[in-house]
């Protein structure tokens, strides 16, 4: 369980983390999403004591950061944004002088097999970790979190710099981990928050924007109200007809990407699925449609549209069964409430 | 605060910063043992004079000791390994003594030579044994004072060759403090300034006196440097 409240940071006059609140309940994996430079690594930074905070608490099963360092530590895992590595030091000794730097009681031949296991590096145990490549680097660096198995684990940015065949390794390590440890994790990607997180807290300029849990926010973000589509035909008929369809509200023509096929722009009232028309519709005036996809905000524009108040606060959940892969699996464990 | 320990006193032999320290060390040594007590022009009759090379000692000491004590902090900075060593639960002092302890025993097992010569110069003449292990205590405790100022000064930045060159510099400070004493015609500054000379106090025990004063002086000023180290690292997280 980790409460913060209040939490601010300031370096001079700028202000890196502005009053921020948030808590994650045991078992929860929380994404903390924001563009670069939006405090995320100063916020963790400060949940784990490696800086101290200039105002407000942070309390991590009811121990404060501050006042309690030693015990509050104990029980963190943290992989930091560069992991901290030894570079003259194999995997093997490295984990172990983990181990003994966390005083683990757990049985550690066992123990660190386990985890060796379990981020797939027993391979790579007996070489120098200055000989690794980034993604194995990374993944010894969440081995070091693992040490000493701590109920709460902090991971920032845990899968940058990896391939994609890696960081889907790692995602799917994560949100099994996330089955009994309290999990934060960082990033700046979207999907990869969507993916992952129970819960996500969106911060900007270190303040918090949005704190949902991840079905719902997904929904409000996504705008599934909004298509992007290419058909061929007469652009002129095509709008007329595309207009015609109940719930649309507006529909633009886009350039030519093909001859005779337009990019199309259709904006639909919100809570409503207009695919299923717009698809008879065109099949039956034999307009063949070549694509047809959501609009998708990138995060720059999502957080335009949360700061400004456009999207979020306003909408409620919508049944998004586009993409119902991308939905977190149910967890039996409770969900955070919105703060 | 073992596992810090282990971890400190096994890089100085997986890098190559160990064997340098104790390679110049035994090489200026052994060469000041050959050339002013060996093969000295002038012999003190009838014993084996080691003042020379003790005091020699010292100015080895003053630029050998930062290079063992620049990686200590700064290299953690940069590396940013510091973010494992502080967010572990370890006390900062924990740390602190952990790291000085490393670097000092690295300087103890390049000291044992000392005794060694004895054992040589005891084959040519009568050794006064008191007189050589009072010289190693002073040289101990002087390498104890540099130690730590070393490793506060490593904690001040992230260069190691910066760490390494203000800690010299501040070596010699402590070494220029008796010579500026000197220039203050002011009584009581000079007084304070030659208490703060560590050549004065060194001195005095290359000349066989075994003043508990000094031991007591050299003591505290490593357990200062110790301290503000503490501070130092503990003012970085609040800043």
């Amino acid at each position: 369980m980790i409460t913060v409240k209040n939490l601010s940071k300031s370096y001079g006059t700028n202000k890196a983390v502005d009053n921020i609140s948030f808590s994650v309940n045991d078992g929860e994996i929380l994404g903390f999403l924001g563009p670069n430079g939006a405090g995320k690594t100063t916020t963790m930074n400060m949940l784990t004591g490696y800086i101290s905070s200039t105002k407000g608490q942070a309390l991590l099963n009811d121990i404060d950061v501050l006042e309690n360092p030693i015990e509050a530590k104990k029980l963190i895992g943290y992989l930091p944004e560069h992991p901290p590595l030894y570079l003259d030091m194999t995997v093997d000794e490295y984990l172990n002088f983990v181990y003994s730097l966390k005083k683990s009681k757990l049985p550690k031949r066992s123990h660190l097999n386990e985890i060796c296991e379990l981020v797939k590096i027993t391979d790579m145990r007996k070489r120098l970790i200055r000989n690794l490549s980034k993604g194995y680097r990374q993944r010894v660096g969440l081995a070091q979190a693992l040490v000493g198995n701590p109920p709460i684990l902090i991971l920032d940015e845990p899968t940058v710099g990896l391939d994609p065949k890696q960081i889907i390794e790692i995602r799917s390590l994560i949100k099994k981990l996330g089955k009994n440890h309290t999990v934060i994790l960082s990033s700046h990607i979207l999907p990869e928050v969507q993916a992952v997180c129970d819960r996500i807290v969106i911060i900007n300029k270190g303040r918090i924007v949005a704190d949902d849990d991840a079905g719902s926010l997904s929904a409000n973000l996504s705008s599934d109200h909004k298509l992007i589509m290419r058909i061929e035909g007469n652009s002129a008929d095509i709008k007329k007809l595309l207009s015609g369809v109940d719930k649309v509200e507006r529909v633009s023509v886009g350039r030519e990407v093909e001859p005779r096929v337009h990019e199309y722009e259709i904006e639909a009232a919100q809570k409503s699925d207009i695919r299923r028309d717009i698809s008879k519709k065109l099949a039956n005036r034999n307009f063949p449609i070549l694509m047809m996809k959501s609009s998708e905000l990138t995060l720059e524009e999502v957080f335009l549209k949360i700061t400004t108040g456009d999207i979020y606060g306003n909408v409620e959940s919508v049944n998004d069964d586009s993409r119902p892969s991308k939905k977190p699996q149910n967890q039996p464990k409770p969900k955070g409430k919105k703060k | 605060m073992i596992a810090i320990l282990k971890r400190e006193f096994i890089a100085y032999f997986t890098t190559p910063l160990g064997y340098v320290f104790i390679g110049v060390y035994l090489i200026f040594s052994g060469a000041f043992f050959y050339l002013f007590t060996l093969t000295s022009a002038t012999p003190s009759v009838g014993s084996a004079d080691v003042s020379v090379m003790f005091s020699m000692m010292f100015f080895v000491l003053m630029v050998t000791v930062p290079i063992l004590t620049m990686r200590l902090f700064s290299e953690e900075k940069k590396n940013k390994t510091d973010q494992l060593t502080l967010t572990a639960p370890v006390s900062l002092f924990g740390l602190v003594t952990a790291k000085f302890t490393a670097a000092f025993s690295i300087f103890l097992i390049s000291t044992a030579v000392m005794p060694i010569f004895g054992l040589v110069l005891n084959h040519f003449s009568d050794v006064r044994w008191a007189i050589i292990w009072g010289n190693i205590a002073g040289l101990v405790l002087l390498g104890a004072v540099y130690t730590s100022a070393g490793l506060f000064v490593s904690a001040l930045t992230e260069n190691q060759m910066v760490a390494a060159i203000i800690s010299i510099l501040l070596n010699v400070a402590f070494l220029l403090s008796n010579v500026l004493a000197a220039y203050i015609g002011i009584g009581f500054i000079s007084d304070m300034l030659t208490d703060f000379s560590l050549l004065a106090r060194y001195s005095e025990f290359t000349i066989g006196i075994f003043d508990f004063s000094n031991i007591l002086f050299f003591l505290s000023i490593t357990v200062v440097f110790l301290f503000l180290t503490v501070r130092m690292l503990e003012r970085k997280r609040w800043s």
